[in-house]
Formats: C-alpha cells, structure tokens, sequence
C-alpha cells in the first residue's frame, strides 16, 4: 500500500510540472503588463519600464521561468507583485476560510445529499422522488451568485439572522466563526447536494436491482438494514467519486462565494491576482490547486479499498 | 447576604458603565473603492493610496474648501522680496507615531522623495534652486526664478499628494516602495491587522496635535473623533450596499450609480456629495499613429462627440454629472468656456467636412472599450456610435481594464496590438490646472500614453508655472484652451460625482477634492 502511494506521488511530479510551464506560458501570453498596473495611471514610460525591470520582467522568459523554477524547487515561492509580500505567508493566511468554506460545504452537502438520494431511490418513481430529482436540476442549474444573493435577501435582510458578509476567524470565537460561515456554506452547498443526490440516487437506484438485494429480502432483513448496509455500501464507490470530483470542484466554487460574501480566501486572493496580473502569486495559486487535484484523486483511489475489497486485493 | 452582594455588584458594574471615560470606542467600517494593496502614496498615483496617505500622514500646506492654499504642518512662512527664498517655520509639537519630532530634515528629504515621482513635483524642481533645514523647525527652499507652483504644489491636493514621512523613509530609492509607515497624521495604520484582500485598520493617533482652526477641505483643524476606522475589502458592490442597510457597515465611498436608488429609498441611509468638483471623463486619442496624428482629424473628435450621450450613458442620474467645457473643470479657479464655442455639440457634418479635409481614408480606429469597471463600460458604444455618426469607422475592441492599462502604453501600430483612442476618468483635483493635468502635457515621448507633441503648448505651460500673479494664471490658462482646440491632446467627456452613502448616525463628512475621516463621527 505504502509503494503505491508513493508511486502515485511520485507520478504527481510530471503533472505538476507541465503544469507549471502551462501556467508560466499561458500568463505571458494573456494580455496584460502587471508593471503597467503597478505603476499606475499617470506613469511615464520610463516609470513603467523601471517597474518592469524592478520585477525582472524585462528579462527573457526562459531566464525568468529558470528564476522561478529554481526558487520553487528551494520551496520558495517568491514574492508577490502586488502585496509585496511572500506568496508563502499570503496563502497560509487565506487558506483557513477556504477550508472552513470547503469543509463545511462538503459537510453540509453529504449530510443532506446521501439520505435524500437513498430515499429517493427506495421511493422511485414516487412524488418524493420527483421533488427531489426536480429540486436538484434547479440546485445545479443556478448560478452560485444567485443563490447567494436570494439566500442573503431572505436571512440576513429580511430574517435578520446571519450577517450579509465578512468572515470572522476561528481565533475570534467558534460562535462567531459559525455564525458568518453558515450562508456561504449553504450556499455553496446547493449545487454539490444537487449533484450527489442524483448520483446517489441512480447507484443505489442500480444496486437495488442486484440479486443478493433480493436475497437479503426472501432472507427477511428489514428494509433499513438491507438499504443502508447492502445498498448504499455497494453503492458507494461513484458516490465517493462524485465526492472526490465535488471538492476538487470546490475550488473554482469558492472563488465565486468568497467574493459574493467578502470572505478573504484562496478563491478571492486567485481573482485579486489575476485582475492584477499577479504573475508569481497566480502561479503559486494553480500550483496548488493541481496538487490538491492530485492528492485528492489519490485519496478517492484510496478510499475505494474501503468499499470494495476487490479493489484492495 | 448573597443578594446584598449581589446588588452592589450590580451597581458597581453599571456604574463602571456610566463612568466618564469608559465610552465605548468608536469604530467605524467603511467600503472604500477599492482594496488597500500598496501603501506608498509617493510610490504609485493610486487613488486608494492617495486615500490612505490622508489617514497617517501630513501635508505642509492644503487647499481649504474654496481651494484656497492654507498652512497646514507649516505655521509661518516667509517669501523674500525677490520672490526666490521661501522659509517655512514648523509648528510646534509634532510628533510622529512613534513619538519622535517632525524635524525640517524629515521635511525636505520627503519633499526630495514626492519630487522625484511627481509630475507637478518634478516641475517644481526645475524651478528650485536648492532646499535645506535651517534648524529643527525651519527650513528654506532657494529658487532659481518666481514660481507659483512652489506653494500649490506643496498644497497638491491629488495624486501624488506631498506627504510629510520621517527622514529614514523618505530616503527610501522613489522608485522602491516603503516599508516603514509612520507618519504624523491624525490616524495610525495598524500593521498587525492589515491584511490586503480583507480590511486595513486605523486607530487615532492621541498624541496628533490639529490645528486651531476649524476644518475645511483639506486644511484646518484635523481632529480625529473615531477611534478605529476599519476600511473593508467587499468587492461587490451588491453586497457593500446590503450590508449598509443590514447596518454591519457605516459608509461607502463610491455606491454604484445603479444602487443609489435603493439606498435613497431607506431612511437610515443618507448621501453626501463631498467632492463638488467631482471627476472628468477624458477621451484620449494617441497622436503617434494615424490618423490621430493629423490635428485636424482630432478636431473632428471635439465636433462629433457630446458630453450630454457619455454622461446619460455612464451616470445616467441628472443630479450626478454636469456638461462642462472647461478643461480645467467647472467650478475651480482656472475654468473658462473660452475657445469652446461650437464644440462637443455633434456637430457631425462638421466632423465629416474636417475628416475629408484631413484626407481620412476610413481605416477603422481602434477604440479600447473596458468592461470591467463600471464608470466606464457604457463610454466604449456611446463613443462608437457617435464617431461613426460623425464619419469615422471604429474597431471597438473590448477588454478588461487591466488589458486596457497595458495596451495603451504601446506604442507600436494597430496591427501589431496598437491602439487610437481610449477612454479613462480622473478625478477633477488633478487637473485644476494646465501644469497640473497630465493629458495636457505636449512634451511628445516625456508625455503620458497618446504621446502628443506641441512646442506652443509646453510654452504656455512654462508661462503658467513662472507666474505667480493668479489674474495672468487665469489668462495664460485661457491661452491654453484656445491652443487646445488647435491640438486636440483630448477630449473632455463632461464632469461628474459619486456621492458617499452613509449611516444617518455618520456626520461631519468634509467637502473636499478626497475622501477624508478626520471631523467624522459616529453617534
């Protein structure tokens, strides 16, 4: 088990890699000069080319991906542009929301997602399970903004029960940190309990027409124990999938929710460096995210042995 | 027993409450323009910067609210008969947030710093002979000849604002950014708990002594009332005026024209129009390429176009934007409607007479359109639309602002990523006067993005930097206006404001060219 986590590892290094050139290229390519940006309005050319000096970007892109590679591998990330500080200390500073925002959503979305399918595959083809299957084509087919814009209308304007926006620290207080993370996870929520619920449904849906779900039924098991031990156990690999791709998918979600609820994440940190054209701190940013796309891929691999032994043989 | 305790814990808790001194700090949250990401004022003309170099740092001199220069730092000052020695004398008990005295040196050595980045400071030095501290309060500035410029300068109201840092920091390189933000101005930035992308914090600074007189503008009495300010990062705009109404915030800068609505519908929302000079939206064309090079065919862009469509376009509410002429904008000392007779009036048989004179052979114009920022994405069609009116052909290529930031800084042609006309917006205190406004600098490669090229024109804006008399100012301003319907170095699209919305329990908001919290507070 051990060598193959290890190889899958070690299989995460090419990935990363291309990666990183993509990223460096295509950043140079996207129109944009952040020296132009950083300068400002009234700067002269001259004003514009020293900035551009100053921050090595007049330099040929080999020798600047060299730069950056070379400090990458001493695990240094570099500084950035703008917030001229290091792109180290920028993301361990926002990835606490992201996390609590991710965590909570995912919590949230499985909790109501999993049940809600399960019934509505015992239920199929009953007005349970139409409700369901309709409300989750509406929760995936609604833009994360809007949900957030009625879900803030109807609790914190007219209700009056969660705050409009902000994010208050962990260190701050748990009861404050609950109170400003709950609209933002419910909201990101929405979509990822559409999603899983459907897939839920349609494999419990499968499994519940297996023979042995028949048998365990002649053998007069109870309805509870034959769904949730049997059905929902053998169904679980594409749903741990779905899961698996949900939070991957999490990050581009965030980016959209923390900047609705002014919460100051990764996702909102990733948008502040692009307008910017942040070239080291976007860089850093997609680096990350493909290695949590990869360490992720590698924990659902994982996580099927649990389900099925076939698979850990 | 244990209810006689009780009691007189109840009473000595409440009259813990009531005892003077014990009022709860006053903290108050505002949504500026935008987020705090760079916090060197002298460094970049950024007006956010600009902003929060009023909160921590001092000006020597300021304009009042008739826009008149007033000491601020300074308390006297002397000019010699010859008009070329100036001695400024410091007041007495200034201090800097780290307890230490303003001293004459920390003056002149961030007068060098302002100087070296600003355009109307780098002016300023070619006049100045030499500058030293003659003692711990007093400093002399020698001129090589009379200028105007040194006082108002000194006063700048606008990006880049001559901020008083202490000597170690104003001798940072201009061209690097600081590090150290101690300054001497009302209010402290908390560096602990700044954090870009979330919220910069102020506290008062206690020991800042204001000045006797009243506040007004951007100079008198700066007396902090708040104790914290926190300036908020809520990038959208929805969710800035949701929160106001929700009352987790006390103020927004710059509401959106579209909002204002709702804001004007709740009756613990009130508007305050600080800036009655407002912003100018400004039509660039880049004189280095055809057919912008040709003058005439410039001329042509002041006869098609007309401010009423731009303005109705982008502002949309009457009581929010004003056609104004004047290149120096309505309402400062140097306006005038001189020279502008005829023009911005869609004249388009005009334009097309001058197009056909200028022998335009209908090569579409690249226009950069910007889409992101909202005060200018409606200018880009409104633009299209009357220039083809007017016989043009127009490309309008659209992009985020950023894109349009680093496109309008090449020079190459069109084909090769180029561009012919741009719009932008600055604000109205930037350009209260001919050396003042950037897009008026002729100085052909030494002039910003567009690069127009007029020796005339650098001429009169040297005349208006010698003259010291206001009378021969407003007249060598006219002369300007007058070659700049001859030149064309850009068009006005008209002026404009944009309301600050606060709580009703938000007062004391000063009229001024900036955003200012010093005389605020919160009830």
């Amino acid at each position: 088990m051990l060598g193959y986590v290890l190889r899958r590892l070690l299989a995460a290094i090419p990935v990363l890699a291309i990666v990183a050139v993509l990223v460096f290229l295509m950043l140079r390519l996207t129109p944009g000069d952040p020296a132009a940006v950083i300068a400002g309005d009234n700067a002269s050319s001259e004003q514009i080319a020293q900035v551009r000096h100053q921050l090595g970007l007049d330099q040929p892109l080999p020798a600047q991906f060299a730069i950056w590679i070379g400090n990458l591998a001493r695990g240094d990330l570099g500084e950035s542009f703008f917030f001229k500080k290091s792109i180290g200390e920028l993301i361990l500073g926002r990835i606490e929301p992201t996390l609590s925002l991710a965590a909570a959503t995912m919590l949230i979305a499985i909790c109501v997602a999993i049940p809600l399918g399960v019934v509505a595959a015992y239920r199929h083809g009953s007005w349970l399970d139409r409700i369901v299957m309709g409300v989750s084509v509406l929760g995936f087919s609604v833009p994360v903004f809007v949900i957030g814009y009625l879900m803030i209308y109807v609790f914190s304007i007219t209700l009056g029960w969660f705050p409009v926006q902000g994010y208050q620290p962990l260190s701050g207080g748990f009861g404050g940190y609950l109170h400003r993370l709950v609209l933002p996870s419910l909201t990101l929520s929405v979509v990822y309990i559409a999603l899983i619920a459907r897939m839920t449904r349609a494999s419990v849906l499968e499994v519940l027409t297996e023979d042995y779900i028949r048998t365990a039924r002649a053998k007069g098991q109870v309805e509870r124990k034959i769904l949730f031990r049997h059905a929902l156990k053998n169904a679980a690999v594409p749903i741990v999938t779905i899961v698996g791709i949900g939070i991957a998918l999490l990050i581009g979600g965030v980016v959209v929710t923390e900047s609705v609820f002014a919460i100051p994440g990764l996702g909102r940190l990733t948008v502040d460096a692009v307008l910017a054209r942040d070239y080291p701190t976007i860089q850093a940013l997609i680096l990350l995210f493909s290695g949590v796309y990869v360490l992720i891929n590698l924990l659902i691999d994982l996580t099927y042995g649990l389900f099925d032994p076939r698979i850990r043989q | 027993m244990a209810l006689r305790r009780s009691v007189l814990g109840l009473v000595a808790a409440t009259a813990a409450l009531l005892a003077p001194g014990t009022a709860p700090a006053q903290t108050l949250k505002a949504v500026m323009h935008s987020d705090v990401k760079i916090v060197d004022p002298i460094w970049t003309t950024a007006y956010i910067v600009r902003n929060h170099g009023y909160m921590i740092y001092d000006t020597l001199f300021a304009l009042d609210a008739d826009g008149q220069v007033k000491p601020q730092m300074v308390d006297a000052y002397t000019v010699s008969p010859d008009s070329l020695t100036y001695t400024f004398t410091l007041r007495d008990g200034l201090k800097w947030h780290d307890g230490k005295p303003v001293t004459a040196e920390d003056c002149v050595a961030s007068i060098k710093r302002w100087s070296a980045r600003d355009s109307l400071g780098q002016k300023l030095m070619t006049f100045v002979d030499g500058m030293k501290a003659d003692d711990a309060k007093t400093f002399t500035v020698t001129l090589k000849s009379p200028t105007g410029l040194l006082l108002f300068g000194l006063a700048k109201p606008s990006s880049n604002v001559p901020f008083m840092m202490p000597k170690r920091v104003a001798e940072t390189d201009p061209n690097q950014q600081i590090s150290d933000f101690t300054g001497s101005g009302p209010f402290m930035m908390k560096t602990d708990e700044w954090k870009p992308g979330d919220k910069i914090v102020y506290t008062k600074f206690k020991d800042y002594k204001p000045r006797a007189e009243p506040a007004s503008g951007l100079a008198g009495g700066k007396v902090a009332k708040l104790d914290r300010v926190e300036w908020l990062a809520v990038s959208d705009q929805q969710q800035a005026v949701n929160a106001l109404l929700a009352g987790e915030i006390d103020l927004i800068e710059q509401p959106a024209y579209d909002l204002i609505p709702l804001l004007k519908g709740d009756s613990n929302i009130k508007l305050v129009d600080y800036n009655p000079l407002g912003l100018q939206y400004a039509m660039r064309p880049n004189h280095l390429i055809k057919p912008f090079d040709n003058p005439k065919v410039r001329q042509a862009l002041t006869y098609a176009l007309n401010q009423t469509d731009f303005l109705q376009a982008a502002v949309g509410e009457p009581d929010y934007y004003k056609t104004c002429k004047a290149l120096f904008v309505c309402g400062s000392p140097m306006a005038t409607d001189k020279g502008m007779d005829g023009l911005l009036e869609s004249n388009f048989a005009k334009s097309k007479q001058l197009l056909k004179e200028a022998g335009y052979d209908g090569t579409p114009i690249v226009l950069l359109h910007s889409t992101d920022l909202q005060t200018l994405t409606n200018l880009g069609p409104v633009a299209k639309q009357l220039l083809e009116k007017g016989g043009f052909k127009v490309d309008m290529q659209s992009s985020d602002w950023q894109t349009v930031v680093s496109r309008r800084v090449r020079k190459d042609p069109v084909d090769k990523g180029g561009w012919n006309l741009m719009n932008t917006s600055w604000v109205s205190a930037d350009i209260l006067n001919p050396v003042m406004s950037s897009f008026m600098n002729m100085s052909c490669d030494k002039a910003p993005f567009g690069w127009p090229c007029d020796a005339e024109m650098e001429k009169l804006r040297d005349d208006f930097a010698r003259e010291v008399d206001p009378v021969k100012q407003k007249a060598i301003a006219e002369a300007v206006q007058l070659r700049w319907r001859e030149v064309v170095p850009y068009v006005p699209l008209g002026q404009y404001y944009i309301p600050i919305a606060a709580r009703k329990n938000v007062s004391g908001i000063l009229t001024a060219p900036a955003p200012v919290f010093w005389n605020v507070e919160k009830k």
